[in-house]
C-alpha cells in the first residue's frame, strides 16, 4: 500500500479520531461485559476479546472508522460450546474462525456474500435483536421490583440523556448511575462479581489447552464455520454501513482477512470471537471518527479502564447491564422491515419471517441465514421457472410456430413438453427461442424429447432465434442426449 | 432578496409542501433552489440493509425525492439536489451556513410535545443556528 494513503488513513483525522475512539471505549466497555455473560463466560473473555480485535483491526481491517469488538451475534453462537466443552474449546474455536476467516480473504469470497439476500439480512438483524433480548429474560427471573425498577431507571437515562449531552454515551451515565445508587443505597441485588472475576491484568499469551486430536476439530469445527459466516456476514454489512456513511469505498476482502487475523489473536490472548459492531460502528462515525486510529484509541482506552478501574466493575449491577442490552436489541431490530411488511413482495416478507423463525427455534443464527438462503433460491426458481409457450398456425404452409418466453433449465422443463401439440395436423413446426435461454442439459433433454415425439409423428422440427449461448450449449449436448435416448 | 434558498427534503408530505413554498419564493425574486436530502446513522443502517448494492441505495433514494424533483422541473427555476450524511440539524445548519444561502425552507414534522422532547425539533435546532431567514412550513 502507499505510504501516503496509510498516513492518510492513520493520521488525516487525529483529533476526530482520538475523541470518537475514547466515546467508543465507554460504549463497548458495558457491551463486552454483558456479550460475556450472555456466551456464558468470565466478562475478562469479552473485555479481552472487544480489546485485542479492535486494536488489531486497527492495523488490518480493510474499512477505517469500522469498530470491532465482541458481539452479540457471536456471543450467542458460542453459548452451547462454552455449554459443553468449557472455554478452552471457545478459545480453540476462535482461532479456528480466525483461520476460516483469512481464507475467505485470501480466496476474495466476499462476493460471495452478495449471494445472501437482503430479505434474510434483515432477518437476520432482527433475528438477532429478538435473541439478545431474550438472553435478558433469566436476568428477571426470580427477580423482584427492585431488578424492574434498576432496568427501568437504566432505560430511562439512556433514552433522556442524550437529549442534555452527547459528549458521553449515555449507556456509561446510566451504567455508573445505576451503580451507585445500587452500592450506596444498599441495594441487594446481582452484579457482575456474580457472574465471574475481573483481572486488572493485560491479557497475556496462551494456547489453548486442548487435546489436539481430529475429535477436538470435529466438536469445534461446525461452531468456527457457523461464527466465521455470521462474524463476516456482520462485518461486511456494518462495512457497507460505514461507506455509506462516510461517502468512501473499502476493500471487503481485505477486511475479511482482517476480521481474520483479529480472532487469531484474540483466541491466543483469552479472548473469544468477535467481529465488527453495527451499533459501535455508527457511534464511532457520529462521534467524528473515521480513521484507523478511532478503534485503536477505542481498544487500549479500554484495557486502560479496566485495568485502573476493574475493582469497580464488578460492582455494576447487572440490572444495568440488561437495561443497556435492551436498548441494543431495540437499536439493532430492523424496524422499518415491519412497518413495510405489506409492502414487500410476499415472497421476500416469508424469507425474512422464516429467517427469523429458524433462528429462533434453532437457535443458531447460522442456520437461519442457511434456511433463508435456500428458501430464497426456491422461490427464485420457482418464480423464474415459468415458461410461456404460445402457438399459432400458418395455414398455407401447414405449419404450426411454437414461441417459447422463459429460462428453460432442470427446474422450469418438467411440464415443457406438455404445452405442445404432437397429434397436430400440420406438416412441419418451428419452435422460435427469440425470448427464451436454454441453460442446462435439462434444458437440451426437454427440446429433444419434443423434437422426438413430433418426429414420432411425422412432423419436421426446425428452431429459430436461439441465441449464441444456447447454441453452443445445444451443439455440446444436444448430439448426446439424443444418441443417448436411442436415436 | 432571496436568490439562494436551500430546502432541506426527506420525500415526506412536509418536504412537498415545503419545496413549494421555496418553488413559490424562487420564482418572486428569480432564484435557484438545492434541494438537500441529510442521511443520518440510524437510516444509512436501514438503507443499506434493505438495498441489494451501492446502485440500488442510490437509486432508492433518489426514489424519494421524485415528486419534489419533478415539481422543480415543470417550472423553470435552476436547481441542483444534493445528498449529504451526518445529522439532519447540525449537518443543514453547517451547509447553509458554509454556502451562504438567502433562505432556508422545511416542514415541520408537527410532533407533539413528548415527541418534541424524544425526538428533537430539527426545525427548531436549524432555526436557532442558521445565519440566514428560515421558512418553516407548518
Amino acid at each position: 500500500m502507499r505510504i501516503e494513503q496509510l498516513k492518510q488513513e492513520w493520521f488525516g483525522n487525529v483529533k476526530g479520531d482520538v475523541l470518537a475512539g475514547l466515546v467508543v471505549a465507554l460504549a463497548l466497555i458495558p457491551e463486552a461485559i454483558a456479550f460475556s455473560i450472555i456466551a456464558g463466560v468470565d466478562p475478562m473473555v469479552g473485555l479481552y476479546a472487544s480489546f485485542c480485535i479492535a486494536v488489531v483491526i486497527a492495523f488490518v481491517g480493510g474499512r477505517p472508522g469500522m469498530i470491532s469488538a465482541a458481539t452479540g451475534a457471536m456471543a450467542l453462537l458460542m453459548v452451547n460450546l462454552i455449554a459443553d466443552h468449557g472455554l478452552q474449546y471457545l478459545l480453540a474455536a476462535t482461532i479456528l474462525t480466525g483461520i476460516i476467516q483469512i481464507i475467505f480473504g485470501v480466496f476474495k469470497l466476499a462476493r460471495v456474500m452478495k449471494f445472501v439476500p437482503r430479505s434474510v439480512m434483515i432477518g437476520f438483524v432482527n433475528a438477532l435483536a429478538i435473541m439478545i433480548f431474550m438472553a435478558q429474560i433469566p436476568h428477571f427471573q426470580g427477580e423482584g421490583w427492585v431488578m424492574y425498577g434498576l432496568v427501568a431507571l437504566t432505560l430511562a437515562i439512556i433514552y433522556i440523556m442524550p437529549k442534555l449531552t452527547k459528549a458521553v454515551p449515555s449507556t456509561l451515565i446510566a451504567i455508573i448511575a445505576v451503580t451507585v445508587l445500587a452500592v450506596f443505597g444498599n441495594i441487594e441485588v446481582g452484579t457482575v462479581g456474580d457472574m465471574g472475576t475481573i483481572t486488572q491484568q493485560l491479557p497475556v499469551f496462551l494456547i489453548p489447552s486442548i487435546p489436539l486430536t481430529l475429535e477436538t476439530l470435529m466438536i469445534i469445527f461446525p461452531y468456527s464455520l457457523a461464527l466465521a459466516i455470521v462474524g463476516l456476514l456482520e462485518s461486511l454489512l456494518t462495512a457497507n454501513i460505514v461507506d455509506d456513511m462516510t461517502e468512501t469505498e473499502s476493500d471487503k476482502n481485505k477486511e475479511s482477512r482482517g476480521q481474520g487475523i483479529a480472532n487469531i489473536v484474540s483466541g491466543f490472548f483469552g479472548g473469544m470471537a468477535g467481529c465488527a459492531m453495527i451499533g459501535q460502528s455508527v457511534i464511532n462515525v457520529k462521534s467524528g471518527g473515521k480513521g484507523r486510529l478511532s478503534a485503536l484509541v477505542a481498544g487500549v482506552f479500554l484495557m486502560f479502564l479496566i485495568v485502573v478501574l476493574g475493582g469497580l466493575v464488578v460492582q455494576i449491577p447487572l440490572a444495568a447491564l440488561a437495561g443497556v442490552m435492551i436498548m441494543v436489541s431495540v437499536s439493532t431490530f430492523d424496524w422499518s422491515s415491519v412497518k413495510n411488511l405489506h409492502k414487500l413482495p410476499r415472497t421476500d416478507a416469508f424469507v425474512m419471517i422464516s429467517t427469523v423463525g429458524v433462528v429462533l427455534y434453532t437457535n443458531d443464527l447460522s442456520k437461519g441465514v442457511l434456511a433463508g438462503v435456500l428458501l430464497s433460491a426456491i422461490f427464485f426458481a420457482a418464480k423464474i421457472s415459468k415458461v410461456k409457450v404460445t402457438d399459432e398456425l400458418v395455414m398455407k404452409e401447414q405449419k404450426r410456430i411454437y414461441r417459447v418466453n422463459g429460462q428453460l433449465f432442470f427446474a422450469s422443463v418438467s411440464d415443457f413438453p406438455k404445452k405442445f401439440i404432437y397429434t397436430d395436423s400440420v406438416n412441419e413446426v418451428i419452435i422460435d427461442l427469440t425470448h427464451a435461454h436454454l441453460w442446462d442439459d435439462s434444458a437440451i433433454g426437454a427440446l429433444d424429447k419434443v423434437e422426438q415425439r413430433f418426429e414420432q409423428n411425422n412432423i419436421k422440427v426446425h428452431y429459430t432465434g436461439v441465441n449464441e449461448e444456447s447454441k453452443q450449449l445445444k451443439e455440446k449436448i444436444g448430439g448426446l442426449s439424443k444418441a443417448a435416448s436411442g436415436q | 432578496m432571496f436568490q439562494k434558498i436551500l430546502v432541506a427534503a426527506d420525500g415526506s408530505k412536509h418536504s412537498i409542501r415545503s419545496a413549494e413554498y421555496a418553488l413559490e419564493i424562487a420564482k418572486k425574486f428569480n432564484g435557484k433552489i438545492d434541494v438537500v436530502y441529510v442521511v443520518d446513522g440510524q437510516m444509512a443502517k436501514t438503507d443499506v440493509l434493505q438495498a441489494r448494492d451501492k446502485f440500488e441505495l442510490e437509486k432508492k433514494r433518489k426514489e424519494k425525492l421524485k415528486v419534489i424533483k419533478d415539481l422543480l422541473e415543470e417550472s423553470s427555476v435552476p436547481y441542483e439536489t444534493h445528498f449529504l450524511h451526518g445529522e439532519a440539524g447540525p449537518t443543514i445548519v453547517n451547509y447553509a451556513n458554509d454556502h451562504e444561502f438567502d433562505c432556508v425552507v422545511l416542514g415541520s414534522r408537527g410532533l407533539n410535545n413528548l415527541q418534541t422532547f424524544l425526538l428533537g425539533s430539527v426545525s427548531h435546532k436549524v432555526a436557532k443556528r442558521v445565519d440566514c431567514p428560515v421558512l418553516i412550513v407548518k
